[in-house]
């Protein structure tokens, strides 16, 4: 009964990801087609200029703050969601999904028009006389992370929210009702039952910011490039799929390794065990 | 200072909840004697969960006052009521071990720690799991985690007991292991006790005071036999045990009890109330309570209260069986026997005998 999704894992995912790594030992030829070969060229070029791994370092830099604003920004809504009784609940639940209906390069150009020289923000503040020339928040690392933010933050509030739901609400009543506060009641009972959910939002926007490369390249200046930046401009700018292919090995080894620490030490199934 | 005779140790005074629209609970006077256990009786919906959880504080009454030994607690948030909880689905904290869960509420009462583990495993001794500390709640079966759930609620040494539906989750042979363990445990701590249930077994077996209740209406409140043998109203006589119901008309007084004349024709002695003369009433008679003999067998066809029919339905029980009794004039009565010697069979000619003291009289409700 496995058969048709695991053909689908094996042909859409293993398959390919096959073809990336047998890509890599390549030999890129200026001239016409790359050459195949068995090297590692591709991947000591990686190691011999710091511009490379410096990169990578700044990619996981960037992931762990975007998790790190992700959680802080999510959990108060996901609370918000498990508290409340309003029946506007489903409405403000389609607003949350609402994003992912618009493509992401729009949303992420969007920012333009609001972080930009002439955009809302330095528009209102220079009407009102607060500035006299428009504040520079485009092309950093900060908008940068507004982008990274908008486009992660509904993956993270669903996570936290769905663990939330599964707790259930007489376990904050008898807390309640056996000495605690509502304040000692959420951190007796619901943070700590919230964490799998926590956990599996914070591995998913920390995987998914490490592969992208369009709020850098949108609204980043020239030193935020991330590793995924460089994978584009290898493969789609200057043709060398070899290179651009060992990059991509890299990535995917280091971030292979990263969840599985992850998912052996504070991994979600090493949370559900201690609730077991 | 003088004080009200007999209050109790938990009062309401006109206590009414709305939710929105909806009236939950009307204006209801309730008195909970200390050192009892009061049930609060009626099908979903009724309003006993929301007179529970009133009093837990986890809703405040739209009108209305609740008291505990004396003082309105309207205002006190519930860490500060001292009130031990149980729930219907025992509300064990998951990812704490049996120990912490227990010595949970001792925790936020500052209790030094050596006394805490005294009084955790008493407690645990209590509820007949000791040392069971070190485990977590999942590793339990259903009716020990409720046992646990009650050792975390006794722990503290609540004023109040308060018990929502707690055996409803377990199956047919553990709930009524629970509910003795849970009798005897009041009983033995003398710990002041609301229990809500919808189950009529449950509450006539353990309670000292049922309180029945409908429609956010509180409809009887008395000892379990009172509740059950005289009923104030048809709901209350319905939903305890199995009764029949005809209406009539008072005829005349005849000694202790009425003749009453019955809408498909016949005529009945009843007993009980102060009627008179053409009152509408609704005669009362439980199935148990109604003997079924052989028709060839009864002697006497002017016997009090004695109608001849045929068995129309029978459902085997185990110890006992339901008949419904089709009447020559087709009334349809329902009556349950304890099997002595062999069971009736489906067309058995019958006569049933409804004993004058076992019929009770209610006012026709419109």
């Amino acid at each position: 009964m496995l058969a048709p999704s695991l053909s689908a894992v094996f042909f859409l995912l293993v398959i390919p990801v096959c073809f990336v790594v047998v890509y890599s030992f390549w030999l890129r030829s200026p001239y016409g087609a790359d050459i195949p070969a068995f090297q590692f060229g591709n991947y000591a070029k990686f190691f011999d200029d710091f511009f490379y791994p410096s990169l990578l370092i700044r990619t996981i830099r960037v992931a762990l703050e975007t998790v790190a604003l992700c959680l802080v920004m999510g959990y108060i809504p996901a609370y918000f969601f498990y508290r409340t009784e309003s029946r506007l609940k489903p409405f403000l639940m389609i607003l949350i999904m609402l994003p992912f209906w618009i493509s992401f390069i729009i949303r992420t150009l969007s920012w333009i028009n609001i972080l930009g020289d002439s955009g809302l923000i330095n528009h209102l503040l220079m009407k009102g006389g607060f500035i006299s020339a428009p504040l520079p928040m485009l092309y950093n690392e900060a908008a940068v992370l507004m982008g990274l933010l908008q486009y992660l933050l509904p993956f993270m509030i669903l996570n936290i929210y769905v663990s939330l739901d599964g707790i259930d609400k007489s376990l904050t009543e008898a807390a309640k009702s056996l000495g605690c506060t509502e304040w000692q009641a959420f951190k007796e009972v619901t943070l700590p039952l919230s964490l799998p959910g926590v956990s599996a939002g914070c591995l998913l926007v920390f995987v998914l910011t490490c592969g992208t490369y369009l709020p850098p390249m949108i609204l980043g200046g020239p030193g935020n490039d991330m590793i995924a930046n460089l994978i584009f401009k290898r493969i789609v700018g200057t043709l060398d799929w070899p290179f651009g292919a060992a990059l991509s090995t890299i990535l995917l080894g280091l971030l292979g390794v990263i969840v599985y620490t992850y998912n052996r030490y504070l991994g979600i199934n090493q949370i559900f065990k201690t609730l077991q | 200072m003088e004080k009200e005779k007999n209050p109790g140790l938990v009062q309401f005074r006109g206590v009414m909840k709305r939710f929105g629209d909806v009236l939950a609970v009307e204006k209801t006077d309730l008195d909970i004697p200390e050192g009892s256990l009061v049930t609060l009786l009626g099908p979903s919906g009724c309003g006993k969960t929301t007179l529970l959880r009133m009093v837990a504080g986890l809703e405040t009454p739209t009108e209305g006052d609740i008291y505990i030994k004396g003082n309105r607690i309207n205002d006190v948030p519930i860490h500060k009521r001292n009130l031990g909880m149980i729930f219907q689905n025992y509300a064990l904290f998951p990812h704490k071990t049996i120990f912490d869960n227990v010595a949970f509420g001792l925790k936020y009462r500052n209790i030094p720690k050596d006394q805490i583990k005294e009084k955790v495993s008493r407690a645990l001794e209590m509820v007949r799991l000791p040392g069971v500390e070190n485990r977590m709640p999942s590793q339990l079966s259903g009716g020990q985690q409720q046992r646990i759930a009650l050792a975390r609620a006794i722990v503290i040494e609540p004023d109040v007991l308060l018990m929502d539906e707690p055996l409803s989750a377990l199956d047919e042979n553990l709930r009524e292991e629970m509910r003795l363990e849970i009798d005897n445990i009041q009983r033995m701590l003398g710990v002041t006790s609301i229990f809500v249930t919808h189950d009529q077994r449950e509450a006539l077996s353990m309670s000292d005071k049922i309180v029945v209740m409908e429609g956010g209406r509180k409809q009887q409140e008395g000892g379990p036999e009172e509740v059950y043998n005289n009923p104030a109203n048809h709901f209350v006589a319905d939903f305890l045990g199995h009764s029949n119901f005809v209406d009539g008309v008072i005829q005349s007084r005849d000694g202790d009890g009425y003749r009453v004349k019955l809408e498909d024709g016949n005529e009945l002695m009843a007993e009980g109330g102060d009627w008179r003369e053409g009152d509408a009433v609704e005669v009362v008679v439980r199935a148990q309570k109604l003997d079924i003999v052989p028709r060839d067998s009864h002697q006497t066809d002017d016997a009090v209260n004695c109608f001849f029919g045929k068995i129309k339905e029978r459902s085997y029980m185990g110890g006992e069986v339901s008949y419904f009794v089709e009447l020559e004039n087709g009334t349809v009565l329902h009556v349950i026997g304890i099997v002595k010697t062999k069971p009736f069979r489906r067309g058995d000619p019958v006569a049933v005998t409804a004993p004058p003291r076992h019929c009770k009289l209610l006012r026709k409700e419109s």
